[in-house]
C-alpha cells in the first residue's frame, strides 16, 4: 500500500510539473516533449489503478499519434516566425484568476462530496474480476455500446476527410495524372503525320 | 495520506483541468499551445472518468474515456489543419495576430 502510494505521488508530481511547463516554457517544442511526459505519467498511473487498457490506448493515440503531430506542425510553422510579442504578463492576472477560482470550485466539490450509500447497490456492477481489463471492455463495447462505438470511427473518418481537405492546395505548375484525360485521347489530337521531302526536313513547333 | 482513494485522483484531474484553463488564458504566444491545453483538459476529464470507473468497479467509465480519447485525436487533427491553412494564409499563428474576425 505504501509502495503504490509513493508510485502515485511520484508520478502525479511529474504529470502537474510537466503541465505546468507546458503552459509556461518558452519553447514550442519543449512544450510538446513535456506534454508527452505528462501523457506517460497520467498513463502509468492508469495502469498502475487496473485500467490497463485506457493506459496504453492512451500511450498509442496521445503519444504515438496526437503529440507526433503536434511536434510536426510545431517544426513546420516554428521557425517561420521569431519575433514573439512579450504579452504574457498583460493576461497573467486575469488567467490567474480564473485559474484559481475554478481550483476552488473544483477543490469545493471534491472535498463536500460523498458517495450516497446506496450508490454502489444501485450502480450496475459491470466487473469481473475473472477477467482482465481488455476483456471486460470488449465484451461490453461490442454489445451495450455498439452503436457508440461505429459513431466514434465515423466522427474519426470525418476528421480524417476534413483534415486533408483543409490542408489539400492545389499547386500550379505540378504535373498530375488525370485519368479522364488520358484514357479520352484519341489518335487524331497526339499524331500527326507529315510527309517529309527529302534533303528539306520539317519543322517541328512543340 | 497513505492510501490512495478516489479523492486523490479527483485532486489530481482537478489540478491538471485548471492547468489547462489557465494555459489557454495565460498563452499568448502562439495557438498550438492553446491547443496542448484542451489536450490537458481533455485529459484530466480522462483521469476522473477511469479514477470513477474503477473505484467504483464500473467499466463504464472507462468506455467513455476511450469514446473522449477518440474525439480528442479528432479535434487534434482538425485544429492542426487549420492552423496549417492559417498559416499558409496569414503567414502567423501568434495569438495577437488571428483578429480578422474583429471578435
Amino acid at each position: 500500500m505504501t509502495a503504490h502510494a509513493l508510485i502515485f505521488y511520484f508520478l502525479s508530481t511529474i504529470t502537474i510539473l510537466s503541465s505546468i511547463m507546458v503552459i509556461s516554457t518558452k519553447n514550442t517544442v519543449h512544450a510538446v516533449f513535456f506534454l508527452i511526459l505528462d501523457f506517460v505519467s497520467i498513463s502509468a498511473l492508469f495502469i498502475m489503478i487496473g485500467a490497463e487498457f485506457v493506459g496504453m490506448i492512451l500511450l498509442i493515440v496521445y503519444v504515438g499519434a496526437v503529440a507526433v503531430l503536434f511536434l510536426f506542425v510545431v517544426m513546420m510553422l516554428e521557425g517561420n516566425f521569431i519575433k514573439i510579442k512579450q504579452s504574457f504578463l498583460q493576461y497573467l492576472p486575469f488567467g490567474f484568476f480564473i485559474g484559481v477560482v475554478i481550483l476552488l470550485e473544483l477543490v469545493l466539490i471534491i472535498g463536500s462530496w460523498q458517495y450516497r450509500p446506496e450508490f454502489i447497490k444501485t450502480a450496475k456492477i459491470s466487473y469481473n474480476a475473472n477477467e482482465t481489463n481488455t476483456e471486460q471492455i470488449g465484451k461490453l463495447i461490442y454489445t451495450d455500446f455498439f452503436l457508440p462505438f461505429q459513431l466514434s470511427g465515423i466522427v474519426l473518418l470525418v476528421a480524417m476527410i476534413g483534415a486533408i481537405l483543409l490542408t489539400f492546395r492545389r499547386r500550379d505548375n505540378v504535373k498530375r495524372q488525370d485519368i479522364l484525360k488520358q484514357s479520352s485521347r484519341e489518335r487524331e489530337d497526339s499524331i500527326v503525320l507529315v510527309d517529309v521531302e527529302s534533303n528539306k526536313g520539317v519543322k517541328v513547333n512543340d | 495520506m497513505i492510501e490512495i482513494t478516489l479523492v486523490h485522483y479527483l485532486f489530481l484531474s482537478a489540478i491538471i483541468f485548471t492547468l489547462g484553463v489557465f494555459g489557454i488564458f495565460v498563452n499568448r504566444k502562439n495557438v498550438i499551445v492553446i491547443l496542448m491545453s484542451i489536450e490537458l483538459i481533455l485529459l484530466s476529464v480522462n483521469v476522473n472518468l477511469v479514477a470513477f470507473s474503477v473505484y467504483l468497479q464500473n467499466i463504464t467509465g472507462q468506455i467513455f474515456a476511450l469514446f473522449i480519447l477518440t474525439v480528442a485525436a479528432a479535434e487534434a487533427a482538425i485544429g492542426l489543419a487549420i492552423l496549417v491553412v492559417f498559416f499558409r494564409n496569414r503567414g502567423s499563428i501568434q495569438v495577437e495576430d488571428i483578429n480578422s474576425m474583429k471578435g
